[in-house]
């Protein structure tokens, strides 16, 4: 039919180059801002500089009769993709963008930044790996970047990046970057007193292309990596995570009597052939017969995968229902707490029901409650009765049934939620699901009750210590860390020492000395309190790697395995220390 | 969990590496692209009443049939294909329709608006904006309407125009089958509303975050069958006002016009007057990959339809064209 496309003639190097081609992963993530602060000249540029704007597209801008611009070519012009965009200058609407490097595969979603557009803010957040925050140099953290930052904690981005733009017109100043880099680690404490959420700043000049995709001769202060080699780097959850398995049914395929199987995509953890699972809310237990895909079966699959499962037993599941592992259980409950992003003209009415889409369940819930509403701006959060149109807020519901659910910062999908008016079914409210109401053993989730918990009247059950960690760097002088290192290892004790001797608030949790998971208790409880965690154990299990990942953000532990392992201890222990000294902060008044 | 947990887990486990590589590689991009478009044709089978796919016959239409068996293996693609055919596709296309979607085992439909074409609605009478929308919206919403489809799978990708990358994956079209971009449905996380009243319905696209480039790769990686229009071949064209044209099918010539004997091939694939040809020696997926990155032009640039006036592709979707 057509030249076969394996055929042997073909040439060996294009195979070399079409195969690391299809070994690429995917990074997707969200830009906010409106035509001032450079966002359309920022992804013009990643998208012209790594070669994906054709030739026809750029022509079709410099002969547009509504090129705004006064230099050579206005790259907003490539990105507002409607009239009325074009015509009044503003980005409406999260519009989705691709380029790709010789490292990975880019999704941006490019949303605009004013306030009116929150919920497009959180439409283009919601999928994405990480954000990028646009800062003008020259003006510091505005309301905007406050804003887009604090959207993109709630919705539980596990990367934001902030991009200090327009450095060429203030010289490629380091002061002036010292300066808002220090306002920005302030607003992450502001978004996350736990020290959870960091932002990295990079200082660049989208116009002039200076550290946007290669590092920048102008900026010598500065020897971090380009925005574009910082978002080939990021590390994106893996697909192997040692999570509980989620798999929701989506689809029932049964062409025959011989045949039952369940179509759904693993949105956490992974299977086999064999293993015991559990069916929600029915609780029926079976085991795993096999993953049949129209490739062939297999014998493991990840997060991630779209695939069909037969089981042991004949049960009876549809659409709706929940596969799950036997250890870990998510909760079952029909009273929950959630954090809304209300979507639509039509408030949010606590007399009303919705129906809500939650995974591939559908349940009609009513709200109970609204105990506060957020301020994105200064993230403060007030009393309210409802919601309007893109206000947040924290949200107590009631469903008819028992609903299957993890809470949103352990499971993206399974933790979140849209809300449909059964009437003039818009999709009118997006929420994330904070606390289980029914059970007094399930506490809230730290990470997102940090959001808004700087008001007066802070949310009922969400603070959980009277020390906010901001106050606790503070008065340290930097932020908490953990250092892993083997089991055992020598390090431990000079380690100790020495940063004790630099000032450092230090600690060794020694794994051999705790039986089962009270070392990782101790080594979370240590960093809450905003110490140095030396920790020394095996770092082999992934279980144990994910204890401490799920709560500690990536780039706060160090794993000393990925450091050279030719090195000897000196200069081992050098690294370390350079490594801890980046977490100090900026004392304001002695960086300025 | 036991107290104990992590100790015996070591005992069981030794397959961790120091490194703690996973044994269940992470999915590469095109795994994740394919991942998603199944999840979104399973969530679509199960929420309609009624589905079709738009069938355009293009190497995104194959890629979205191989989707569409994949997200329903072992059991049968359960909704029917639609080809709305113009009557001015090249004819190879025509054969390659009813011998591949034979082989696929999937029901076809083919509409044509034979009214409008026995009133002779041709491109070179009606200029292309009227022809297509004629023959292939007008078409296409009688289609729709005729079979009482409320949603309709299409292939079109976010990267291809710049209207397109503000689309949803469920768009909305009202009763009259319009689309409004200034009041969508927001889509959060993978959540798709597909909610509707009497007489709406929703078009799907499910490829809309691959790139031309991805197709192609998974093409290339599934061994995907394709029109032969798009390897490179020395074929009869003529060239008219900066376009390079077959001249199979239906084409007569202008006055003054000669044909000639060219090495092209197609980069996509519409009506025989409308469509041009690109000059290419790629006669393998190897060799099409390859000359993709040496592209400076998008794939549409060729397709008339597009470069009538600014923003011409808005204003077409708005009315009712996928």
């Amino acid at each position: 039919m057509h030249p076969h496309a394996n055929s042997a003639n073909a040439d060996h190097t294009f195979e070399q180059f079409l195969s690391q081609h299809l070994e690429r992963d995917l990074l997707r993530f969200t830009t906010a801002g409106s035509v001032d602060d450079g966002k359309s000249t920022l992804i013009g540029r990643l998208l012209y500089d790594s070669k994906a704007i054709y030739e026809d597209q750029l022509q079709s801008i410099q002969q547009s009769k509504l090129n705004r611009s006064t230099g050579p070519m206005d790259f907003s012009l490539l990105t507002d993709g409607l009239r009325a965009e074009r015509e009044q200058g503003i980005t409406i609407d999260v519009a989705y963008r691709y380029f790709t490097t010789s490292r990975r595969k880019f999704i941006i979603a490019d949303t605009p930044g004013h306030e009116q557009y929150t919920r497009n803010m959180a439409t283009g957040a919601s999928t994405a790996d990480a954000a990028v925050v646009l800062v003008d140099a020259r003006k510091g953290v505005l309301p905007q970047s406050r804003r887009h930052a604090t959207i993109a904690a709630l919705l539980g981005i596990p990367h934001i990046i902030a991009a200090v733009n327009k450095m060429d017109l203030v010289d490629y100043s380091e002061e002036v970057f010292r300066r808002v880099e220090a306002d920005l680690q302030e607003l992450a404490l502001q978004i996350s007193p736990s020290g959870a959420q960091t932002i990295h700043c990079i200082p660049i000049s989208a116009l002039e292309g200076e550290n946007v995709v290669t590092r920048s001769a102008k900026i010598p202060w500065y020897t971090g990596p380009s925005l574009l080699e910082y978002l080939e780097e990021i590390p994106i959850a893996d697909s192997n995570s040692p999570e509980a398995f989620r798999f929701p049914v989506q689809y029932v395929i049964r062409p025959d009597d011989s045949f039952r199987g369940f179509a759904g995509q693993i949105i956490a953890g992974s299977v086999r052939p064999g293993d015991r699972v559990v069916a929600l809310p029915s609780k029926q237990k079976t085991r795993v017969r096999s993953i049949v895909t129209f490739d062939g079966a297999l014998p493991e699959a990840g997060t991630g995968s779209s695939v069909t499962l037969q089981l042991e037993n004949e049960l009876d599941l549809s659409r709706g229902d929940l596969l799950v592992s036997e250890e870990g259980l998510p909760n079952i409950a029909r009273k929950f707490a959630a954090n809304v992003v209300w979507l639509h003209a039509t408030p949010l009415d606590l007399h009303k029901r919705w129906i809500m889409r939650q995974v591939t369940d559908e349940v009609r819930v009513q709200a109970t409650k609204v105990r506060s509403r957020i301020d994105v701006n200064t993230m403060e959060s007030s009393l309210a009765s409802q919601l309007g149109l893109n206000d947040i807020g924290i949200v107590e519901f009631e469903a008819t049934r028992n609903l299957s659910f993890d809470l949103y910062s352990q499971n993206r999908n399974s933790g979140s939620f849209i809300l449909i008016d059964p009437l003039t079914n818009a999709t009118v409210g997006a929420g994330m699901i904070t606390e289980n109401l029914e059970k007094a053993t399930r506490r809230s989730d730290p990470k997102l009750a940090d959001v808004g918990s700087q008001g007066e009247k802070p949310a009922e059950p969400l603070q959980t210590a009277a020390v906010a960690i901001s106050e606790r760097v503070h008065r340290s002088g930097h932020h908490p860390g953990a250092v892993w290192l083997g089991a055992g290892s020598s390090l431990a004790a000079p380690l100790e020492r020495a940063l004790f001797e630099k000032g450092f608030h230090v600690v060794i949790i020694d794994d051999s000395q705790h039986p089962g998971e009270w070392s990782e208790g101790l080594v979370r409880g240590f960093y809450s309190a905003g110490m140095i965690v030396l920790y020394s154990s095996h770092q082999a299990l992934e279980q144990k790697k994910h204890l401490l990942t799920s709560t500690i953000q990536p780039d706060r532990i160090l794993h000393v395995d990925a450091l050279s392992r030719d090195a000897d201890d000196a200069s081992l222990l050098q690294q370390i220390v350079a490594w801890v000294e980046g977490l100090r902060i900026a004392r304001p008044e002695e960086g300025r | 969990m036991t107290q104990y947990l992590y100790e015996e887990e070591c005992d069981e486990l030794p397959a961790f590496s120091v490194e703690g590589l996973p044994s269940v590689p992470r999915l590469s991009h095109l795994e994740m692209l394919e991942a998603e478009s199944i999840h979104i044709l399973r969530e679509a089978a199960a929420s309609f009443a009624a589905p079709v796919m738009l069938y355009s016959i293009g190497k995104d239409s194959s890629v979205l049939l191989r989707l569409a068996q994949k997200a329903f293996y072992p059991g049968k693609i359960p909704f029917p294909l639609l080809h709305v055919d113009t009557g001015y596709k090249f004819p190879e296309m025509i054969e390659f329709r009813d011998r591949y979607v034979k082989e696929v085992g999937a029901e076809l439909i083919v509409h044509k608006n034979q009214q409008a074409l026995d009133e002779g609605a041709t491109p070179f009478a009606l200029g292309t904006q009227k022809c297509c929308g004629l023959l292939k919206t007008r078409s296409l919403l009688d289609a729709l309407a005729e079979g009482g489809f409320d949603a309709a799978f299409g292939g079109a990708r976010r990267d291809e125009e710049k209207s397109r990358a503000k689309e949803r994956i469920y768009s909305f079209r009202d009763a009259a089958g319009q689309w409004d971009p200034r009041n969508q449905r927001p889509e959060l996380w993978n959540y798709y509303n597909g909610k509707l009243d009497k007489g709406e319905h929703i078009r799907i696209f499910p490829l809309s975050n691959w790139t031309e480039l991805d197709v192609w790769l998974y093409i290339y990686k599934e061994n995907i069958p394709i029109v032969p229009l798009y390897f490179a071949k020395e074929r009869e064209v003529v060239v008219r006002g900066g376009s390079v044209l077959l001249t199979q099918g239906p084409i007569p010539l202008l006055p003054g016009e000669k044909t000639e004997r060219r090495t092209v091939r197609m980069r996509s694939l519409g009506c025989v007057p409308c469509t041009g040809a690109i000059a290419s020696t790629a006669d393998t997926l190897p060799k099409i990959i390859e000359e993709m990155f040496g592209f400076h032009r998008s794939e549409r640039e060729n397709r008339a339809i597009d470069h009538d006036q600014e923003g011409s592709m808005e204003m077409k979707k708005r009315e009712g064209y996928f």
